[in-house]
């Protein structure tokens, strides 16, 4: 097996196979991929982000393969990691977002990579966002990040894009939708794809009604573009739509949003070591075990033993 | 349910073949004896599916052909693998495939050739064998 410095030389001068070889690492969360991602995180923070999001079957992956087809036009390499669901049954998956990219799979200046979520929530893996990473350090212009189908609330494509594309089609819902939290408020560009059928029209009035109401968070008003990615269709408008956003947010907006990335990043760090650091000390003392068996007896409950835990150790903190 | 290291599998259909409903069928079992599997869609040239396995990084390429033109198409295919030093990727073949050219077939690294109404588990069983051995 190649080591980790053959990697990230390999990651850093493009090479398709170190890229590829790379994210399985990171995926398959051995102990040396913390590593790896700390010797390529100087390297990153170049590519433009993009997340496509939407729910199942409103045309995510045929948009993305158009999509990079006009990004290619204009000479911009690109990323995709494309998000399927794992069975929670037997953890398998079949991850069909290629069939939609066919054409782009000989191109070069493109690297396609298919995640399953192994168990993760929010429409995206773990693995997700250092496997951007790892595209990004690589030197791709752009990377397009594809959730899972995503309904109402999976919005964990907020911690990991600058631009998040909210794609919808005709006869999904009708205003008391458009209305709701969550996904309907993460979009910087709202897209009403299938724009062949019937309702369209009807389809982005409550989408920009929607929008109209908005309480004005940012200077940046989240447009509305009808495509058909079938045909190719509205994608070259998509396209400047979200050109206009990368330099609306290079224009000052994207500090803000690099620094509460990071912050989450960082508290999300936080929260697994520490995590992982108690709970492997109370297995290695057995202890675990016993205190599943209090809270079973209802001596006890889930939240105050974890605050007893905590206040325990924090008082040792102190004192040591 | 923990999720470890999983098997990814490529399942790929080389040629000009009009329908897939036993590449999608295979597909479906692999899936749910709990491998990762990455479909390609029809059509496909050699050189679309070795470079779909070697950006996905998978263990196996499983080709499903009924055209005729495997003895075109595989040489063609493994020699690609080869040549980008994906010679560790586990292949094998299902499909119509007239018995008198396995052994062609085997001679350029196709480690078995299956032909139709085989079980869907004798296909994953001979994954998961091959796969050890190759570790």
């Amino acid at each position: 097996m190649t080591n980790i410095e053959q990697l990230i030389d390999g990651v850093l001068k493009g090479d398709r196979r170190f890229i590829a070889k790379t994210i399985t690492l990171i995926e398959n969360d051995l102990p040396e991929s913390q590593r790896l991602v700390s010797l390529l995180y100087p390297n990153t923070g170049k590519a433009h982000i993009m997340g496509i999001t939407g729910p199942p079957g409103s045309g995510k992956s045929t948009l993305i393969q158009k999509l990079v087809e006009e990004l290619r036009r204009r000479r911009k390499t690109v990323g995709v990691v494309a998000v399927d669901p794992s069975s929670p049954f037997t953890g398998g998956a079949f991850l069909g977002d290629r069939v939609r990219m066919q054409e782009l799979s000989t191109d070069e200046g493109v690297f396609i990579r298919s995640m399953a979520t192994r168990g993760s929530v929010g429409a995206l893996a773990k693995a997700t966002k250092d496997a951007v990473k790892v595209l990004d350090a690589s030197g791709k212009d752009v990377v397009v990040v594809e959730t899972v189908g995503a309904g109402q609330s999976e919005v964990e494509i907020v911690k990991v894009a600058h631009t998040i594309v909210v794609v919808l089609a005709p006869g999904l819902g009708d205003d008391i939708q458009a209305i709701k939290a969550g996904i309907m408020e993460i979009g910087d560009i709202f897209v009403v794809n299938k724009a062949d059928r019937e309702n369209v029209n009807k389809a982005m009035i409550d989408i920009e009604a929607m929008l109209n109401m908005n309480p004005e968070r940012e200077k940046w008003k989240p447009p509305v573009v009808k495509t058909t990615a079938i045909t190719g269709e509205g994608i070259t408008e998509l396209l400047d739509k979200i050109d206009q956003h990368r330099k609306y947010l290079e224009a000052g907006a994207i500090d803000t949003r690099r620094r509460r990335r990071v912050e989450t990043e960082l508290v999300e760090a936080i929260k697994e070591k520490v995590a992982e650091a108690i709970v492997d000390d109370l297995k290695k003392k057995g202890e675990l075990d016993k205190l599943v068996q209090k809270i079973l007896e209802k001596e006890t409950d889930p939240y105050s033993a974890a605050g007893l835990l905590l206040a325990k150790r924090l008082k040792r903190f102190k004192t040591g | 349910m923990s999720f470890g290291k999983r098997i990814r599998v490529v399942v790929a259909k080389p040629g000009l073949d009009s329908h897939d409903r036993g590449a999608k069928i295979v597909a479906r079992a692999f899936r749910d004896a709990g491998m990762e599997v990455i479909y390609t869609g029809l059509r496909q040239t050699p050189e679309q599916i070795v470079e779909t396995a070697l950006q996905e990084d998978v263990d196996v390429i499983a080709l499903s052909i009924l055209s005729g033109a495997h003895l075109t198409l595989f040489p063609k295919i493994m020699e690609l693998l080869k040549r980008k030093g994906l010679d560790d990727v586990l292949v094998f073949a299902g499909g119509i495939i007239p018995k008198e050219d396995v052994p062609n077939l085997k001679k350029i690294g196709i480690a078995e050739v299956f032909g139709s109404g085989t079980r869907t588990d004798t296909l994953v069983k001979f994954i998961r064998e091959n796969m050890r051995k190759r570790k």
